[in-house]
């Protein structure tokens, strides 16, 4: 189960340019590990340390300066999350505490493994998104609602930015399901599809 | 048109047994038969099931092996070349062990490469649905069964809910008509496809494969023949079972006996095309005039007759595809118009999931018998599985590719794909058996040529890309 997502207010670490792709979310190198936890320290590695295998950070980038390191949300560039299907590039965000990203687009294997992981991908206008992530940095620490239940996101001026996001994907977000979840919500039917086929095709079952 | 109520083909006979759920045009939900798993993402996905509290729903209907990252030298171990390798096989190991999953482990007489035992064990069964975070699942079609690689979250949706949701893909038939030549293979009459209709032809269908020279191969053929329909861009391949197919799958350990057995051939014997049956598309190869093939760029369509010429960019209409071939003479250090046969090879590699079967082994020693490995030529032949080693030293095969100059080795997936431990060189030329031929995929700057295991062994005696019809003059057919 994902934690339900239905409105979050944080701070949002304005993160704009354009391209981004998994690789670098996530470099290759950063995913040795067995597993998907503990992917938030390789997040962005390439960028956000001076020198990835000493782990020397660059003060410089956006993630590394306060109050940005507390960030939940990230305003990021057009077709963020573009280029190879790595899972692994969600799960660092998750994990570095990133619970909604807002963007003027996304790349599409990305869109759908944010969803399945729980983390709210929002579209926003270009202009809309250029403007927050203009507003974070003369004024950092402001702080960005988005409202799911809603479908807006709420500036720190309580200006509304409505946002549309596809049925399944929300009702997924909403009750915190993830596909298996949404799977088992039809479990009667796959218990009944078993018993019938358990005696049609009994050599299936070992 | 409803097709539920016409006639229908194989794959929508298999599709509609297994479908639970779903609207035309959307995600349909699949009851998936067999999950199997493998040491480079199954710890993974067991890992990701437990910590979201989930379970496997049938444990007894999941399998595993240590088949990607393991090393295949004698005495190997848990100890792998592929730097942090050994984690990945321990983890799985424990967590199969934790999930009561049948694990096919190092050293156990069953273990070898996931495509390769579970039509061996009769995991793969016709008709069946099995799903593997592996792209080369759609092997097991050669046996009528419908695989297809997943990812990893698919996986765990798999393993926890014994379903997919997956779109619903296209139909397509692949007729081979006539009788294939002898020294020709499927290898080459995969290649010859591909080389035609390109590595993107298939994409979005379910490949049947049928007619004459369909027919006549045998199971473990018919197995090389839906292993690289992945590489033809296919969602999977499909061969119709048939008497051959009974007889292979007869008597396996996980096939079933007794009156089910009985049930189960009625059932298999409906899974036919039928003959009015309608496909999205329809492709015809006369197998006749198909010539042993090899690759000389760096995707599977890049592959021509042994005896043709490296073709020109230049007669390319197509800019994107004409900067790729480009690309792919300059990675493989090759000009448009030379001949391939005669190139110098430093490699020759007989192994993996598309080509390391019994038969395989048997037509590749075949050819080495009483022959010698050319000078500067680095050979190496590793089973499909072990009992696939098991079955070729028990008819000395072993001895005629060790008196040949082969390494001989266990089974495991090994220079299939450069996993960051074992490879050729940089720079050098192998002709492989394999089923990719992508830039560094045997290896960083390995230049891999694509071909049956015949034409691998052939090249591997006379040093260079050989034909093997001019080796032998007992070939078998
Ligand atoms: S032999 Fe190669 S293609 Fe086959 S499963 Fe192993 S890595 Fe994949």
């Amino acid at each position: 189960m994902n934690e339900p997502f239905r409105c979050h207010q944080g701070i949002a670490a304005p993160l704009y340019r354009i391209n981004v792709d998994t690789d670098a979310v996530i470099p290759s190198r950063e995913m040795k590990r067995v597993s998907r936890e503990g992917l938030g320290d390789g997040l962005f590695a390439n960028w956000r340390y001076a020198d990835p295998a000493t782990r020397q950070p660059n003060p410089d980038f956006v993630l590394n300066r306060k109050p940005w390191q507390q960030a939940t949300i990230l305003l990021a560039g057009v077709n963020f999350g573009c280029g190879s299907s790595r899972e692994h590039a969600v799960w660092a965000l998750k994990d570095f505490g990133f619970r909604a990203i807002i963007a003027p687009s996304f790349g599409s294997i990305f869109h759908g493994n944010c969803v399945r992981n729980g983390v709210v991908p929002v579209t926003l206008a270009d202009d809309t998104v250029a403007a927050l992530a203009q507003a974070e940095q003369n004024d950092p620490g402001r702080l960005i609602t988005v409202d799911l239940e809603n479908l807006c996101v709420i500036d720190s001026d309580g200006n509304q930015h409505p946002f549309s996001i596809g049925e399944d994907a929300r009702t997924m977000l909403l009750e915190g399901l993830d596909p298996i979840a949404m799977t088992l919500t039809k479990d009667a039917l796959i218990e009944e599809f078993l018993e019938r086929d358990r005696r049609e095709r009994p050599w299936v079952y070992l | 048109m409803d097709r539920t109520l016409t006639a229908l083909t194989l794959f929508e006979k298999i599709w509609h047994a297994h479908r639970i759920d779903g609207r035309p045009g959307g995600g349909h939900m699949v009851a998936i038969d067999r999950v199997f798993l493998h040491e480079r993402t199954g710890g993974l996905a067991l890992q990701g099931l437990e910590q979201a509290g989930r379970k496997v729903r049938d444990p007894a209907r999941v399998f595993c092996t240590i088949d990607h990252i393991v090393d295949t030298f004698p005495g190997r171990g848990d100890q792998t070349r592929m730097p942090g390798g050994e984690a990945f096989i321990t983890s799985t190991r424990e967590a199969a062990h934790a999930a009561g999953i049948r694990l096919f482990d190092i050293g156990e007489p069953d273990q070898g490469i996931v495509h390769v035992v579970s039509p061996e064990q009769g995991i793969a069964l016709p008709g069946l649905t099995l799903v593997c975070p592996d792209s080369h699942t759609g092997t097991v079609g050669g046996l009528g069964a419908l695989g297809w690689g997943i990812g990893s979250s698919e996986a765990e949706h798999a393993l926890a809910t014994g379903t997919l949701v997956v779109d619903e893909p296209m139909t397509m038939r692949v007729c081979f008509d006539g009788h294939l030549a002898p020294g020709v293979t499927a290898k080459d009459m995969i290649l010859a496809l591909i080389g035609a209709h390109s590595a993107s032809g298939g994409v979005g269908y379910v490949v049947e494969f049928s007619g004459q020279a369909v027919r006549e191969l045998d199971i473990e053929a018919r197995m090389t023949l839906c292993n690289m329909a992945v590489e033809f861009g296919a969602f999977s391949g499909l061969v119709a079972p048939d008497e051959k197919t009974l007889d292979y799958v007869k008597g396996r350990a996980y096939a079933p006996g007794g009156q089910d057995w009985d049930a189960a051939v009625a059932h298999w014997q409906s899974l036919v095309t039928d003959p009015d049956a309608r496909f999205d598309r329809e492709i015809r190869i006369d197998a006749g005039q198909i010539s042993p093939r090899i690759t000389w760029g760096t995707s599977p369509q890049h592959a021509i007759g042994i005896d043709e010429c490296v073709p020109d960019p230049a007669k390319e209409n197509n800019v994107r595809t004409r900067q790729a071939m480009e690309r792919a003479l300059a990675y493989m250090e090759l000009r448009p118009g030379q001949a391939l046969a005669g190139q110098r090879i430093d490699g020759a590699f007989i192994g993996s999931c598309t080509n390391a079967r019994l038969s395989d082994l048997r037509r590749a020693a075949e050819l080495l018998r009483g022959r010698q490995v050319a000078k500067g030529v680095r050979a190496i032949c590793v089973p499909g599985s072990s009992q696939v080693k098991a079955a070729a030293e028990a008819e000395g095969l072993d001895k005629l590719f060790i008196e040949a100059g082969f390494e001989w080795r266990e089974s495991g997936c090994s220079m299939c794909f450069f996993a960051g431990g074992e490879s050729f060189g940089a720079g050098d030329r192998v002709v492989t058996s394999t089923n990719r031929n992508f830039e560094n995929r045997q290896g960083p700057g390995t230049r891999s040529h694509l071909a049956s295991p015949a034409t691998v062994a052939a090249s591997a005696v006379a040093g260079c890309i050989t034909d093997p019809r001019s080796l032998s003059s007992d070939q078998r057919t």
